[in-house]
């Protein structure tokens, strides 16, 4: 079997008993290694979910989710994650952030080496004059950069990408996708890229996979594969009729989806069971013995028949 | 008017036009002396001393400088075990603070770090803290005084250098400075962001690395602000301390002095007492100031 990741059959919900809210139902997905997969969906669809699930910082009610043929069961580096709010640590620097992931999965190095790898990495992301920073002093876009080199440095064998441009602007967003798909043909990892934006989606990735939101939880929908040649300039592939019958496909079965799942979208609303209070009684202001507050649902109608004569 | 800005006299001048005001309201409660010369019955010539004043026992802010300046300008003298200068006083306090301190940092923050890390442990534990966080340190001294009753360290020469007292002082101030480090410390476990955690799981750091490399260092800020009060509350309860215990220190020759009648240096030890416990309070601001990231 080629594939490096297998979800079958996976579903997930949180909460408990009646409260019980589903969030992923029936998810299949299969991942060869060096694939370039996205995932699209709305916001609040299980995106981070399903993510969290392939990392293993969650585990599936339902279904299997396996990784070279062997259940996942925690986190681990081989399943690099970068996360949507870039998650580095405020006291360390640039380089020692990168190098808490060196330090953690390459014991056998020597100090030297180690400084060399990690070097390595912050020069990747383009980040060298800044190693010596700290998060608070760099752009977004520089954290997510370095947030990216702590994930490569660890070797992974599957990178996930929870979101990662999310919180940046539109230019910014545009530098780094094409800097990470640079980095991806370097290096042929296996990448999963989750992202709320069509253009992201098919742009960086070979496979898209749209995530359809559904009453009792999202699942994937049938993917579209993107054929584009890399390396792919940007510029000259949102002009192609290719990439826009992508997208139209794309948007129209998000669209459809979400309109499928608001129809049927029902909720339960309690009407206050009580009435106002009826002044023409003459009020009793004993602490011991107050009047209850009149209930709808106690209201009762009594005919007492009364002979006319 | 703009000049007076510019220059910032006024964070200069305002503070000092207070503290004008309160001398000068000071100086008006306050009492003062009369000597008046008279004819006793006898027919000989006598004086008499009485004195005047809404608070009449209350000294005056020049009565106060002139009795206190032996204490000042001589800050480190020592002519007795209780009359030493003022800065004398003062490290003997500060000596004994140190040592209440340390203890209640390194029993404090343990606990708050279990607090914050165990749901069940800060069930069970919580409501003990908060009844035993209120209770003030005059109670708990005499507690202290019958858990060490035996304690006796004694030097070479037979002299007592660790008695009760000492053992029961630094016990009342660590227990009494603890709880805001204890609770800082669980808040700021607490509020260690799930990302540096998920950081950690996929990293596969060890429970102790995950310890020195995330927890401390994120809650840091948190423990750094119940360092700083706890700091504040050990200098409140040592004054208490050694009045009570008679021992040699600002609160000791405080009660010493209220003992011989010799109010003025009652005001020259609340003073000091204040202006230490300022200092202390800045330096460990500026500490805290450094370790806070992000």
């Amino acid at each position: 079997m080629s594939n490096i990741l297998q979800l079958s059959g996976v579903s997930k919900s949180f909460g408990r008993a009646h409260e019980r809210n589903a969030v992923l139902r029936d998810v299949n997905l299969a991942v060869e290694e060096g694939d370039f997969v996205s995932i699209i969906g709305y916001s609040g669809t299980g995106k981070s979910t399903l993510i969290n699930l392939i990392a293993g910082l969650l585990k599936p009610d339902k279904g299997t989710a396996t990784m070279d043929g062997a259940i996942i069961a925690g986190p681990g580096p081989e399943r690099g994650i970068v996360f949507q709010n870039y998650s580095l640590l405020p006291w360390l620097t640039v380089t020692e952030n990168v190098r808490l992931a060196v330090d953690q999965l390459f014991p056998a190095m020597s100090e030297a080496e180690r400084k060399d790898y990690t070097a390595s990495y912050v020069d990747m992301v383009k980040l060298t004059p800044a190693s010596g920073k700290y998060p608070k002093e760099l752009s977004g876009g520089m954290r997510q950069r370095v947030s990216v080199a702590r994930t490569l440095a660890s070797n992974p064998r599957i990178l996930l990408l929870d979101e990662p441009l999310s919180a940046l602007d539109a230019l910014t967003r545009a530098t780094l996708q094409d800097e990470i798909a640079e980095i991806w043909q370097k290096n042929r990892t296996t990448v999963i890229w989750i992202t709320n934006d069509p253009d992201e989606a098919i742009l960086v990735a070979d496979r898209v996979v749209p995530l359809l939101p559904g009453r009792e939880g999202a699942t994937l929908g049938a993917e579209l594969t993107v054929s584009m040649a890399r390396p792919r300039d940007r510029r000259e592939i949102l002009k192609t009729p290719e990439f826009k019958d992508l997208k139209i496909q794309l948007v129209n079965t998000l669209l459809g989806a979400k309109k499928e799942s608001a129809s049927t979208f029902t909720k339960k609303l309690a009407i206050p069971d009580i009435l106002p209070e009826d002044l023409a009684i003459k009020r009793n202001y004993s602490i011991f013995d107050r009047p209850e507050p009149r209930r709808r649902s106690q209201l009762s109608r009594e005919e007492i028949k009364v002979e006319a004569s | 008017m703009k000049l007076f800005y510019q220059l910032k006299l006024d964070a200069i001048l305002l503070p000092i036009i207070a503290l004008l005001i309160c001398l000068g309201g000071w100086a008006a409660i306050s009492g003062h002396s009369k000597t008046t010369s008279y004819v006793d019955d006898w027919g000989d010539q006598a004086t008499k001393t009485e004195r005047f004043g809404i608070a009449k026992n209350l000294p005056s802010p020049s009565e106060t400088w002139i009795a206190s300046k032996p204490y000042i300008v001589e800050p480190f003298a020592k002519r007795g075990e209780l009359d030493q200068g003022i800065l004398s006083f003062a490290w003997l306090s500060l000596k004994l603070v140190a040592q209440g301190y340390a203890i209640a940092l390194l029993i404090g923050t343990p606990i708050g770090f279990f607090l914050g890390l165990s749901k069940n442990f800060s069930r069970a534990f919580d409501p003990i803290i908060q009844i035993l966080r209120p209770v003030s340190p005059l109670a708990w001294l005499p507690l202290g005084m019958v858990l060490f009753s035996g304690m006796r360290i004694m030097d070479s020469s037979g002299r007592s250098v660790f008695g009760t007292s000492d053992a029961a002082a630094l016990f009342t101030i660590a227990i009494c400075a603890m709880w805001p480090t204890v609770l800082n410390t669980a808040v700021g476990v607490r509020a260690v962001p799930q990302d540096y955690l998920n950081v950690a799981k996929v990293l596969k750091l060890s429970r102790t690395k995950t310890l020195f490399k995330i927890l401390i260092p994120s809650a840091l800020p948190y423990m750094f602000t119940g360092f700083r009060l706890s700091l504040g509350i050990a200098w409140l309860v040592i004054v208490a301390v050694e009045m009570l215990i008679g021992k040699p220190g600002v609160g000791g020759f405080l009660w010493q002095q209220y003992n011989a009648n010799s109010y003025a240096h009652i005001i020259l030890s609340i003073l000091t007492i204040g202006l230490i416990g300022f200092i202390l309070d800045r330096v460990m601001s500026l500490i805290e100031g450094r370790f806070r990231t992000a």
